[in-house]
């Protein structure tokens, strides 16, 4: 899911016509002041991050006057809250909350269902799982008929929200919905959906995510990377993302788990297939070694896509070896992946000369795969080990292959640690 | 006996002269599915491999007359007219091969299809496989590795994951036995078939003696698995893995359509709503033939 931030989300919401509190997002403490003054209220600062529980952390704090907001924007802009460094402030105008609401839409996969779910419930503020189940309203949508404004006003008055509320509870439930379809979001929430001692309604927080298959549609969001992830990401990811943009032909996904490594025993991780390669990373572990980066290729790829994923994985600074776990029988001739492992193999092992590469790769063309992978890696200078289907379960054997052949690289490099 | 997909089952090719759809077509022919039309639109007319290709769905159906399944090798944002189409032709069983589809588009597929009483498997399914009988998919992959890997048996095969629908087979060929119907289920958020579907379908055949399952994290459906065992839907062994305990929270496995999301759908949480239902969980992939051998009796 590529995540929106709070401000990014309310600046959706009010194009389908739900009431947000005014404010702007700043990248600076001098921005924030005039944001502040500009308001000319008490306003509130607020961390931009992919997080909840903000408030308990620390992430959000109120400014009686614009210098206040400035110092406090100062505080936390560069700050790390629940490991998640600061790069944007959203400064709006202090709400005087009279009551707290929820709003939320998820998508319920199960069997009975397949369908999404709007939720409200007149206990706002909380986590909705803490709530119970009385105090929730639902419905599930029927997309081929949609949500309809009585609907939203249903689901209000079964809470026996008063009649004077009434439409504008309405009106924002319907406008979450609106922008949760147009905007082709997994999830998204209003949580608070305040109503103010001043009587008005309006969207306090908001949490979206964009499905990732949809962010093709929407280039005016500018998200970078549509790839579900519980941080931004960082600049091996947007490379990675440049492999898999625009090219339907197989998955190349690669998630960088480290960067700057400093220490010894990272290992460049490229995986075949979900479930399989998870365990080959539990083998690497329980040898002391760690993955440098996560990375799948399957769904049948192009030789090319596999080439450009592996370069990038070999490439990580840092790292003591490349495992190509492909811990499945494969349906998809892996003749492809031998010719792009092999073309990167051949450009980036000469630069490191005594690198170790365990690979294994196993399942539909494996006896043509690994004449290519043995053939095409013969004259080069690394240390290769290729495996077939009889390995397939074997992750703690490949593991410790992978660390001995590690163990030997480091003589080399008069490196003494084991 | 097989489930789904059976010898008379007729087939219709959506995106028949495609680079995949052309192959995977031939391929499908020559294992034994009944492959009676191929649509790509500005076609119309041709033949790929024998197999008459037409312009639309509509017209294939004129020619042929009722088709009983499809598959569709079409990109994701296509997928949503595809399965529409075959809808509206009176299609009741859609394979959907098929990635990086739209979210929203799915959902509207999943609601079209249930209003018509129609089947969709995936999407991002690589296929369904009843070994020695027909395919429709990727699975099988070319004819040498579909004749070594899948062989028929007495066990039926779930997988959550593409890779492991070939894995699976294939070590429940290494102990010795065969497979009766192999179906991947699919990778995207919210799919068309799913555990609990298929498990009173194995159930009811008569040649299937006992599933096996490759689950993992995110989504409902090992939970599914064991409410069919439960409440008795399903009463034959069933053995099941769950891959994905190692997975952080929050992270999602590529295609794998693995979300741990609120803390629901863990493995911890799958493995014990499994143990208590009485299924067989095994620690290991490795485990799962052995652990099926045992309790078949072969």
């Amino acid at each position: 899911m590529a995540r929106l931030y709070e401000y990014q989300g309310k600046q959706l919401l009010k194009t389908n016509k739900v009431s947000v509190p005014h404010g702007e997002v700043a990248t600076t403490p001098d921005e924030a002041e005039k944001i502040a003054a500009k308001i000319g209220k008490p306003v509130a600062v607020k961390a931009q991050i992919w997080a909840g529980g903000r408030g308990k952390a620390g992430g959000i704090k109120f400014a009686s006057t614009p210098e206040e907001a400035k110092k406090i924007a100062g505080e936390l802009l560069g700050s790390t809250l629940k490991n998640l460094v600061v790069e944007k402030v959203l400064v709006e105008e202090k709400l005087n909350i009279d009551q707290e609401y929820y709003v939320g839409i998820i998508i319920d996969a199960s069997r009975e269902v397949r369908a999404p779910v709007v939720m409200f419930s007149t206990e706002g503020g909380v986590d909705i799982e803490s709530v119970p189940s009385e105090k929730i309203a639902q419905m599930t949508v029927d997309v081929l008929r949609g949500f309809r404004f009585y609907d939203a006003l249903n689901l209000a008055v079964r809470l026996k929200v008063p009649n004077q509320y009434l439409q504008s509870i309405a009106q924002a439930i319907v406008g979450l919905f609106q922008t949760f379809k147009g905007y082709n979001c997994r999830t998204a929430e209003i949580n608070p959906l305040v109503l103010t001692k001043e009587g008005k309604i309006l969207a306090g927080d908001c949490r979206m995510a964009i499905d990732d298959s949809s962010v093709f549609r929407h280039p005016e969001l500018g998200i970078e990377v549509a790839r579900e992830s519980a941080t931004p990401p960082t600049e091996l990811d947007k490379i990675a993302w440049q492999i898999e943009e625009g090219d339907l032909r197989g998955t190349c996904y690669i998630a960088q788990m480290a960067s700057d490594i400093k220490e010894l025993n990272y290992v460049g991780y490229h995986g075949i297939g979900g479930g399989g390669a998870i365990l080959g990373v539990d083998a690497l572990n329980r040898q002391g070694l760690k993955i440098a980066n996560y990375a799948d290729t399957s769904g049948n790829p192009t030789a090319a896509k596999v080439y450009r994923a592996a370069k990038l994985i070999i490439n990580q600074p840092g790292i003591e070896g490349y495992m190509l776990g492909g811990f499945i029988v494969a349906n998809q001739e892996q003749w492809h992946h031998a010719h792009g492992v092999v073309k990167a193999l051949r450009e980036e092992i000469p630069k490191r000369p005594g690198f170790p590469c365990v690979i294994l790769l196993c399942g539909n063309k494996e006896k043509e795969s690994m004449e290519i992978l043995k053939e095409g890696t013969k004259d080069l200078p690394g240390r290769f080990e290729f495996y077939g289907s009889d390995k397939v379960y074997e992750t703690e054997f490949l593991a410790k292959r992978m660390k001995a052949l590690i163990l030997e690289y480091r003589k080399d490099r008069g490196i003494k640690e084991e | 006996m097989a489930i789904l997909l059976e010898k008379n089952t007729t087939v219709l090719v959506q995106g028949i002269t495609g680079r995949e759809g052309s192959a995977r077509a031939a391929f499908m022919k020559n294992y034994g599915t009944k492959v009676v039309a191929g649509v790509t639109p500005g076609r119309g007319g041709e033949e790929i491999s024998g197999i008459p290709v037409y312009n639309t769905i509509e017209e294939a159906v004129r020619a042929q007359g009722k088709i009983d399944a499809s598959v569709t090798f079409v990109p994701g944002p296509g997928l949503k007219d595809a399965v529409f189409e075959a809808i509206d032709g009176g299609i009741k069983f859609i394979v959907m091969p098929v990635e990086r589809v739209p979210l929203y588009d799915i959902l509207e597929m999943m609601a079209y299809a249930k209003k018509y009483n129609v089947r969709l498997l995936g999407p991002g399914s690589i296929g369904i496989m009843s070994p020695g009988i027909a395919v429709m998919g990727w699975l099988g992959g070319s004819p040498d590795f579909a004749k070594k890997v899948f062989v028929p048996g007495p066990v039926g095969v779930i997988s959550r994951s593409g890779g492991q629908s070939g894995t699976v087979p294939w070590a429940i060929k290494e102990a010795g036995m065969g497979v009766s119907t192999v179906i991947h289920i699919g990778t995207e958020p919210v799919l068309g078939t799913s555990c609990g579907d298929i498990l009173p379908l194995f159930e009811k055949d008569p040649d299937t003696k006992a599933v096996a399952m490759f689950g993992e994290i995110g989504g409902p459906y090992e939970e599914e698995a064991a409410e069919a065992v439960r409440n008795k839907t399903f009463t034959k062994p069933l053995v099941v893995y769950v891959a994905g305990a190692w997975a952080p929270e929050g992270m999602r496995f590529s295609h794998a359509s693995s979300i741990i999301e609120r803390g629901k759908g863990s493995a911890k949480d799958k493995i014990k709503s499994l143990k208590e239902a009485g299924v067989h969980v095994v620690d290991r992939p490795d485990e799962i033939a052995p652990t099926l051998k045992r309790l078949i009796g072969v």
